[in-house]
């Protein structure tokens, strides 16, 4: 076996940080993706100063890839800044990934991250940016 | 009548023909179990392209010269194998097309736009490929018309026992079906189909697609009304395909596309149309794939129909026994006597993309998606499955790395 199913990604897939629901998020989305049927929910609660990204809890099913992105995703952005995180770069998480990755699974990974975004700026009442907002709509991100 | 067997194809002798397996895929030979989608191309027929370009290519039907004339003898020449391929009354019945797509698009345009009233009844099938299925929710929208579906049963079969309650709703004015599932492999009733659609007064258009490149057809013992096929699913070069129709039918209907050679006489004040087929030829062919098609029908007949589909049931019929073998694998439609050469399964929870991702590890090709067919995933309750699908040149051992690549990818996501 190569080293596509690298043995980190396996094991954020099989056991991925942040699984699971929160009362109350201060932000939230969800996303489909309607190739391969991917499905994310993430949930976000933030600290009293308002911006802080205090817990971040996801629900999902698809594949290993974007199931492991965004268990990933939760641990990169823990602690983090809301606005921050509402600007970063895609390739933050794709270095974290670490493998090569082909137009369609590259979808895959960035669903986490396109869900997050698009729950952060809502809240925030900021924009989503140009870049994401095609992801977002082909992704069925709302 | 004495029952002769056709004769044993050869798949690795086969083989040779095609350059493209002289390559290997992460460092493996490649197994490319993904033939439904599209097929390899053959020495013939490539080196029939190249031949052409260089010795007799011109625009057709259009020159006096003889580079023109040799172009379109060519061109005229596929149109006329196409036509014996699938028994056709007369060449004239085959329209060049971009393929199967086009070809259904042609029919929901030119008749279905035309033909249907709000009200009327159009019968597709919980089956159907998007290209069969789409153009005709389309019409039925925009016409007023309503959409029927004919229901499948547990093994992924027609269930025809509804079509009586169908035909009491109201009038039905068309009847879509493929011959070949391209997502299960069913083999569907054509045949009865195209008595019932006949019986309502409604055309019977037949996707070919996946039915074409891998047995024999006969258009006229089918009794339907249009078949749509593609060249690049039988070795043939893509963007281009075919569309049977009636001879009554494509020369009663209204145009398609619009333009140049369409035309009989063209006023300032109106257009009449030309002959068929050249009334639904507008602009410049894909001339060169056509006569790439023509030679692709000459490399198939070569090996024979009957050999192919001999072949291919074996193949199915190891594969469904191999497959069922693996732990928690899930097989989707009918057993291998009633099916074509298509596989379809899911192996647990694994996602397809990461069962495709293991196997092309191990320089296996299979597909996993939705296969165009989103409502029959709806169907089965599934957003996707994996799809392994035969071709001439497929070997038994490659369903062997199949299988092995399947016990791989349990362990990795285990």
């Amino acid at each position: 076996m190569s080293d596509f199913y690298r043995e980190v990604i396996l094991d954020h897939y099989k056991n991925p940080r942040g699984h699971g629901a929160m009362e109350a998020p201060d932000a939230q989305a969800e996303g489909l993706n309607p190739l391969c049927g991917d499905e994310v929910t993430i949930s976000v609660a933030l600290a009293d100063d308002g911006e802080t990204i205090d817990e971040v809890k996801f629900e999902g099913r698809g594949c290993a890839i974007s199931q492991a992105a965004t268990s990933m995703l939760t641990e990169i952005v823990k602690g983090r800044s809301a606005t921050e995180v509402a600007t970063l770069p895609k390739e933050e998480l794709l270095e974290e990934i670490g493998i090569p990755l082909t137009p369609i699974r590259l979808k895959c990974a960035l669903l986490g991250l396109g869900v997050l975004k698009v729950a952060l700026h809502r809240a925030k009442g900021t924009p989503l940016p140009a870049e994401w907002a095609g992801l977002a709509s082909e992704l069925e991100i709302s | 009548m004495a029952v002769t067997s056709p004769a044993k194809l050869d798949a690795k002798k086969l083989r040779a023909d095609f350059p493209i397996f002289e390559q290997e895929i992460n460092g493996k030979p490649l197994a490319y179990l993904d033939s439904a989608v599209s097929t390899h191309k053959p020495r013939q027929v490539l080196d029939k392209l190249r031949d052409f370009y260089e010795t007799s290519y011109a625009n057709v039907h259009r020159g006096v010269y003889t580079l023109s004339e040799r172009s379109t003898a060519e061109y005229e020449g596929a149109r006329q194998k196409i036509a014996q391929y699938v028994n056709a009354a007369s060449p004239r019945e085959i329209v060049f097309v971009r393929g199967a797509t086009e070809a259904l698009n042609l029919v929901a345009y030119a008749w279905g736009l035309v033909n249907l009233e709000p009200g009327d009844l159009v019968v597709v099938t919980e089956l159907e490929h998007h290209s069969n299925f789409v153009p005709w929710q389309y019409m039925a929208k925009r016409t007023g018309a309503e959409l029927r579906m004919i229901e499948l049963d547990e093994h992924g079969e027609l269930d025809l026992s509804a079509l009586d309650e169908i035909g009491s709703e109201g009038k039905v004015k068309v009847v879509a079906n493929n011959l070949v599932s391209n997502a299960l492999g069913t083999v569907n009733p054509i045949e009865k189909l195209s008595a019932w659609a006949h019986e309502q007064g409604a055309i019977m258009v037949v996707d070919g697609a996946q039915a074409a490149p891998h047995k024999a057809v006969d258009v006229q013992a089918l009794g339907c009304d249009f078949f749509a096929f593609s060249a690049h699913k039988m070795c043939g070069p893509t963007s281009v395909g075919a569309l049977w129709g009636r001879l009554d039918l494509l020369e009663a209907m209204e145009p398609f596309h619009l333009g140049g050679h369409m035309i009989r006489k063209v006023t300032f004040e109106e257009t009449t149309w030309g002959e068929v087929p050249a009334k639904y030829e507008a602009g410049t062919q894909p001339i060169a794939e056509a006569v790439g098609f023509g030679a692709a029908v000459d490399y198939v007949n070569g090996i024979g129909l009957e050999s192919i589909e001999a072949h291919e049931h074996e193949l199915t019929a190891y594969a469904l026994e191999r497959l069922a073998d693996v732990p928690d694998i899930k097989l989707y439609g009918p057993p291998a006597d009633r099916r074509a050469g298509i596989v379809s399964f899911n192996l647990g929870d694994i996602h397809p993309h990461d069962v495709a991702q293991v196997l092309d590890l191990e320089g296996v090709a299979i597909r996993a998606g939705h296969h165009c067919c989103q409502p029959l995933m709806q169907k089965l309750g599934v957003a996707a499955t994996n799809r392994a699908s035969f071709y001439l040149y497929t070997l038994p051992e490659e369903i062997d790395r199949l299988v092995d690549g399947l016990h791989k990818a349990r362990k990795v996501f285990s």
